[in-house]
């Protein structure tokens, strides 16, 4: 009978701190401090009896989410004029800004140039209500079509997978209910049985329907041929699909045997294809994959460590695919991962054993997947497995580069894993030594490498600080900027024309904009792309990204997309106003170049990598206009 | 006979609707027709009837405190001043002269002002009006009062009924009080302890009000945080009202307190029980909590053994407390009409199908005895013409040709044969669907939305036409056989219309059964009729001056029901302006109403968790049923008449016997708001949709058959509820992300599910 819940509901009102701002707001200075005590019960009891009231226009609008024509309707009911230009929002952000010891939340509403709305194209026009039937039931049964929610939840695939004979009491029923009677072609003798309190567990089928072996075929034949459109549909479908459970068995049957196949073959094309699915398979958030793991696993480990991946070592990147594999093994271990299946330990003993079986006759293939699957295990294994063998790594690849007789490919492949190394250790080891960095103390702690790792730990330090200044004042950067780092020009243009700021190069190694792992699909160089923003005074900030390709011929392409300031992080900024005179007589127009943090990798140099790639900008104009100057520097940005 | 007359005029009525003009002259003729038929309730004894206008619906309220409470005469006086200020000089003269008080008993100065104000409002205000005084004179044990309280704050008569809190003991012993009484229930035996733990909810509140209103606020606070843990968990909503009202200002205009107030909490306890409590508090002295049981409860004392803790918790929750038991003890006809006779014409197709089966001549016999005989001999029946009905057309008579054959192509449903489900979604509705209704044959559907449209589709290759322009009518063959075709215009036809009309959400929709009217309802305050002949509204019914939250046409037709945030439901005939009846009583918002199969009753759920049951001739409430945790939000009558089916917010469907008044079983599964419940034609199963996308079938049959009624159970109406949900649970049907809005049983038992896609 006690509950004993519902303990503070009496005494919630809104601040008077609310009050206050709110009187201020209304042009009422001094607000004695009991009135504001007074109206904000008043108001709190107000705002919660139009809240009640709303409720009730939710509930017979047979909604869950209260809209703001309800709390209208609510206001109405009280004859009180309702709010009028407010509409509901999916999301309304809210945002927070803390200055002169007040601390705010408040809705950013954008200003909006009318001129903009009436040129932009009209937008499409909503669809309208219409009806579909489906068969929800047929005599009791629910038929497993698209209209109808797959026939096994996630849970369910667990408790089925996990325990096949569960017997379902009369008190939890609940679900048995619903597998038992709802769906599947046991319901008929299922009822028969019901009295007895054990029920069988409907045998899942592993009969495909015509139309799922159709969908089978389709999708299997598209992941691994040749039209690139098919398979990213196909991949899609995989990927968000609720209803593949009955499939996955036949899916993880497909993808194993075919690596085993393609390994043996060196087709690195189908390698990559697979594990694309792979991927496409973990993300569909519908499948409980724990099942097949033993397939899948053995798979991804086969595309990391294999000694050949393809049929010609040295032109092929097969790098990328060990990248892809080891960084599809991470998420593989983060996610399934658990004290019973043990595949994190698993996995770690597994590099661990063969990382420390590697010798000089190892191919450097193989050495190189082992070394990135324990890298992408995180920063821990790092410090605690790559950072010892450094030392010995680096003399081997000093015995490669430096020796004479060695082939092409050992070279390639000595290059690439020192290049990986460098890539993993320097922010860990950032992070664990102390300053200074001296290339001396360096080259005794980690021999052959020491030195190359000592500038990229350096750069990463430098890069750790900058990113840290800027994650303290993103709101506040973007309306009042003050820019951390100005590049100035070497070279001063004429006071009366738009100054020209630079761009700041990013790293091309890493496909920005995109949190999953690169796609290792294109062999060509993949392209650079740019995020310039854009901020004036009095006009909504921008973004362009500027795709450019490093080949000299093609011109960039600039997008504007929409601002997404939150997910950016400036980095460097370049303000055009250079004479306090010239900055006074108009607005000022920034220039903000991001990269996305984590491609902030050591190959960014912030200082060194400034072009004459030059933006001129007309002031008057609040979009952005970009115009690159022939500069033979474009090209040569590639730091491979 | 004067039946004869009746139907003529309801069709000539029908045709004048029809064409959209309403003949004055007409109105006045039809309106007192019915009244010497007994239709109109001249029976003035009870306040809950209330006659079609508004004014003298006031003295038939007033009256009865007159006839009830002669020591009161101040009383009357108050009323009429309070007509007189409201400038309801015809209620004043008729209250006045029925009271016999001499003309100067009253300053009547301004008697001869201006005419009565409109109807909703004036009403409202009277209703309160007349509730603050039934409180005060206490005169009243009934439940019914209208009180919608959005007048304006600054009247007298509020504090006229806050005034009994006045008196008031030592602020800082409320606490031992009720500790005290807590204390000595913890004690008593297991047997009583239950039965008087209920009287912890309706003092808390009622000490908890009288703390905030002499101004103790911080002592009110304490007294709730203290004790508000205690109470029952579906209390939980009036408890969240209760804490944000912390100030004596917000008393006024507090609907939850008015209710509080006007109505008497009725808690039902067994006579030793109540003995126990009373030697208690009389021992200890304790007259504070002695003086709020007598004044503000209502303690319905029967001999016999105390109920259980799960016997009280079934009928609890409601706003004020459960029904008393003499309220669900008027005879209720709950048997169906008699069929009217018609005779099956031979069909071909029919026949040969028949004649496969190789027993023709057996089915046709007995079809039409099932038709007829059966019904006649139900004594439960009420009278063929209880209630005036409109007589059948020809077009009705095809229709219930075309439901007879289709019933005997029925499926026989049960716990073997589940029925199949269509689902039918609505897509791209972005949230908006309100309500949905199909018509009796399946052969549209309509759907109310937020955006103040209705629209109707068409579900069968028939399209939806409209009827041609006058001047093209004029032009065609009136004599020609296919004369109903030639109306149609051929070039409006499409697979759905929608109606323009209503200013806001409409939340409640309704076909008539001959498929030519429909009806809708919104947050507008109207309710508009539609012709679906010329796809246009023909009258908007004003009334609810608020949302009007449900409406349905009588199985017969031309009547039909809407309930709202007004506090209560009307009945209304098609050609009448005003409404027939209006069923005054629930403590808060009408949410649903449904006619019962024989349209001599219908049905109310609210949110205040009452289900009453309310005679069409009589106007008065024939059954309350408690027991629902949350505002009901849908209602179905079995086909047989006998049983009611209820759902909730709390995501549980009960079922009543409407005969005995009894719960007999509560269906426990659903995890959301019920928003549709709908009987299979042959009353053997129970589907129910819900806000928690699911559709579930349940064994009704079985769960009327389990029901035990014995003479005890009958005359107490205590029940035993076996918790059997899992049992009568045949199937559970998940829809991906689609609410269920709509349930309908074809006439083959084909269940229509429908709902919008909820992204």
């Amino acid at each position: 009978m006690a509950e004993e819940r519902r303990q503070k509901q009496c005494s919630v009102t809104l601040p008077t701190e609310s009050m206050k701002a709110m009187a201020e707001s209304v042009g009422v200075g001094q607000l004695q401090e009991e009135s504001c005590v007074a109206l904000s019960e008043e108001v709190s009891y107000r705002i919660k009896e139009i809240a009640q009231d709303a409720l009730k226009f939710m509930h017979h609008g047979k909604r869950r989410k209260l809209t703001t024509s309800d709390i209208d309707n609510a206001l109405k009911l009280k004859n009180v004029e309702p709010l009028y230009g407010f509409q509901s929002q999916e999301f309304i952000p809210f945002r927070f800004a803390s200055g002169g010891g007040r601390e705010l939340h408040f809705y950013e509403e954008k200003e909006v140039d009318l001129s903009d709305i009436i040129n932009t194209p009209l937008p499409r026009v909503p669809l309208d209500v219409s009806l579909k039937a489906h068969w929800l039931s047929i005599e009791g049964v629910q038929p497993s079509i698209p209209e109808n929610p797959p026939p096994a939840t996630k849970e369910q695939q667990k408790t089925e997978s996990t325990e096949p004979l569960k017997v379902v009491k009369p008190g939890q029923e609940e679900e048995g209910a619903i597998q038992g009677k709802g769906q599947g072609a046991t319901a008929p003798d299922g009822k028969g049985k019901e009295k007895g309190s054990i029920r069988l567990k409907p045998r899942s089928t592993h009969e495909l329907s015509v139309e799922q072996q159709l969908y089978y075929k389709e999708i299997t034949e598209a992941c691994v041929g040749s039209c690139e459109a098919k398979r990213a549909e196909a991949l899609q479908s995989i990927a968000t699909d609720p209803g593949l459970y009955q499939m996955l068995p036949r899916f993880s049957t497909f993808i194993s045997e075919g690596v085993r196949v393609n390994v043996v073959q060196n087709n690195l094309a189908l390698l990559i294809y697979l594990m694309r699915m792979v991927k496409a398979l973990m993300d569909n958030p519908t499948l409980y994959l724990e099942k097949y793991l033993h397939e899948l696993i053995p798979a991804v480990v086969t595309c990391i460590v294999s000694k050949q991946l393809c049929l010609r070592p040295d032109v092929d990147n097969h790098w990328a695919l060990r990248d892809f594999a080891a960084r599809l093994m991470a998420q593989c271990c983060k996610t399934f991962s658990t004290t019973t299946n043990n595949i994190q330990i698993n996995t770690f003993f597994f590099f661990f054993r063969l990382s420390s079986w590697l010798d000089e006759k190892t191919q450097w293939t193989a050495r190189y997947g082992c070394i990135a699957g324990l890298a992408e295990l995180g920063p821990d294994v790092i410090k605690t497995l790559i950072l010892p063998r450094l030392t010995v790594e680096g003399s081997r690849i000093k015995a490669v580069m430096e020796g004479s007789v060695v082939s092409n490919i050992d070279k390639i492949g000595a290059e690439h894993v020192q290049s990986l190394l460098l890539k993993h250790c320097a922010s860990v080891i950032a992070k664990i030594r102390p300053q200074p960095d001296t290339v001396e103390q360096y080259r005794t702690d980690y021999g052959y490498l020491g030195p190359m790792l000592c500038s990229h730990v350096i750069k990463a330090r430098t890069q750790a600080a900058l990113q840290a200044q800027q994650v303290n004042r993103t709101t506040l950067t973007i309306t009042q900027p003050r820019p951390t780092l100005s590049v100035s020009q070497s070279g001063l243009s004429g006071s009366g024309g738009p100054r020209t700021p630079s761009i700041i190069k990013v790293p091309s190694s890493l496909t920005l904009m995109s949190p999953r792992p690169g796609t290792p699909s294109q062999p060509s160089p993949p392209a650079t792309k740019y995020i310039v923003m854009a901020t004036s005074a009095g006009t909504a900030s921008t973004q362009q990204v500027i795709t450019l390709s490093s080949s000299q011929s093609a011109s960039p392409v600039t997008s504007t997309v929409p601002s997404a300031t939150s997910t950016l992080q400036p980095l460097v900024k370049v303000e055009s106003g250079s004479g306090p005179g010239l900055a006074a007589s108009r607005p000022l127009q920034k220039y903000i170049v991001v990269s996305l943090p984590p491609s902030a990798s050591s190959s960014l140099e912030p200082k060194s990598s400034v072009l004459s790639t030059s933006v001129s900008s007309t002031p008057l104009d609040p979009g952005i206009k970009l115009e690159r100057s022939e500069s033979p520097g474009v090209s040569t940005q590639s730091p491979h | 006979s004067s039946d004869d007359i009746m139907s003529t005029k309801f069709i000539l009525k029908m045709a004048a609707v029809q064409g959209g003009m309403v003949d004055e002259k007409e109105e006045v003729d039809i309106k007192t027709e019915p009244q010497s038929d007994g239709l109109m309730n001249t029976n003035a004894t009870d306040g809950r009837q209330l006659s079609p206008s508004p004014s003298s619906s006031s003295s038939a309220g007033s009256s009865k405190s007159a006839a009830g409470a002669p020591e009161d005469q101040q009383t009357l006086l108050a009323v009429l001043q309070f007509l007189r200020k409201n400038k309801l000089t015809e209620s004043v003269e008729i209250l006045r002269r029925e009271a016999g008080l001499p003309e100067d008993a009253l300053d009547t100065k301004g008697a001869d002002c201006s005419a009565p104000s409109s109807g909703g409002t004036a009403g409202g205000v009277d209703g309160l009006d007349a509730g603050s005084l039934l409180s005060r004179v206490a005169v009243s044990s009934s439940a019914g009062t209208p009180a919608p309280t959005k007048v304006a704050d600054d009247q007298p008569d509020v504090s006229v009924v806050l005034s009994a809190y006045s008196q008031q003991g030592d602020p800082a012993l409320y606490k031992v009080y009720y500790s005290d009484l807590k204390k000595f229930i913890e004690s008593v035996l297991d047997c009583h302890r239950a039965e008087l733990s209920q009287v912890f909810y309706p003092l808390f509140v009622h000490m908890y009000l009288e703390l905030v209103y002499n101004n103790h606020e911080s002592e009110a606070k304490a007294f709730f945080e203290k004790f508000s843990g205690d109470q029952e968990c579906y209390y939980e909503d009036d408890l969240r009202v209760l804490s944000s009202l912390t100030k004596k200002e917000h008393m006024r205009g507090n609907e939850t307190l008015l209710d509080f107030r006007t109505s008497k909490f009725v808690l039902r306890i067994s006579r030793d029980s109540y003995q126990l409590l009373k030697r208690h508090l009389q021992e200890r002295q304790n007259n504070q909590i002695w003086n709020i049981i007598q004044e503000h409860l209502y303690i319905d004392i029967f001999d016999g053994m105390p109920r259980s803790k799960s016997q009280i918790d079934a009928m609890s929750g409601s706003l004020a407390g459960e029904a008393k038991r003499e309220a669900n003890k008027a005879k209720v006809y709950y048997g169906l009409l008699k069929e009217p006779e018609i005779e099956v014409p031979l069909d071909d197709e029919d026949e040969e199908a028949e004649n496969e089966e190789g027993k023709p001549k057996k089915k046709k016999p007995k079809k039409d005895s099932m038709g007829s005989k059966s019904k006649k001999q139900d004594p439960n029946a009420p009278l063929q013409n209880r209630i005036p009905l409109p007589e059948l057309k020809d077009s009705d008579k095809l229709d219930k040709i075309m439901y007879m054959k289709e019933s005997t192509k029925r499926i026989r449903l049960g716990r073997e044969n589940l029925p199949s489900i269509c689902f039918y979604t609505f897509l791209n509705a972005y949230q908006g669907l309100t309500a949905v209704d199909f018509t009796d044959d399946s052969s549209l559907i309509a759907g109310g939305f937020a955006d103040s449209t209705v629209r109707v589709w068409s579900v069968t290759p028939k399209k939806l036409r409209k009827v041609k322009s006058a001047a093209d009518l004029n032009l065609i063959d009136k004599e020609s056989d296919d004369v109903l075709e030639r109306i149609m215009d051929e070039k409006t036809a499409s697979e759905s219309k929608i109606l323009y009309g209503h200013s806001g959400p409409v939340y409640g929709i309704s076909f008539s059964p001959d498929r030519n009217y429909l009806l809708s309802c919104s947050e507008d305050g109207t309710v508009r009729l539609w012709s679906l002949l010329t796809f246009t509204c023909l009258v908007g019914y004003k009334g609810h001056n608020y949302p009007v939250w449900d409406t349905q046409f009588s199985p017969y037709g031309y009547y039909f029901v809407s309930g709202g945030h007004d506090r209560v439901a009307r009945l209304w005939a098609t050609d009448h302006y005003q409404p027939l009846r209006i069923f005054a009583g629930h403590l808060a918002d009408v949410t649903c109403t449904r006619f019962h199969p024989n349209s001599n009753y219908v049905v109310t759920g609210s949110s205040d968790r009452t289900i009453r049951l309310w005679d069409v001739l009589t106007g008065n409430c024939v059954r309350i049923f408690t027991g629902h945790k949350g505002p009901i939000h849908t209602l179905a009558f079995s086909p047989n008449g006998k049983f009611l089916a209820s759902g909730a917010t709390d995501g549980r469907v009960l079922l009543w016997d409407i005969g005995h008044g009894l719960m007999v079983s509560e269906l426990k599964g659903h995890t959301d708001t019920v928003y549709a419940l709908r009987f299979s034609r042959d009353g053997e199963l129970l589907a129910s949709g819900s806000m928690d996308n699911t559709v579930r079938l349940w064994d009704a049959a079985k769960a009327f058959d389990d029901l035990e009624t014995d003479d005890f159970t009958a005359a107490t109406g205590h029940i035993h509820l076996q918790d059997n949900s899992q049992e009568l649970l045949l199937g559970t049907y998940m829809s991906k992300s689609t609410p269920v809005v709509h349930l309908h049983f074809t006439r083959r038992n084909l269940l229509l599910a429908a709902g919008s896609y909820a992204a």
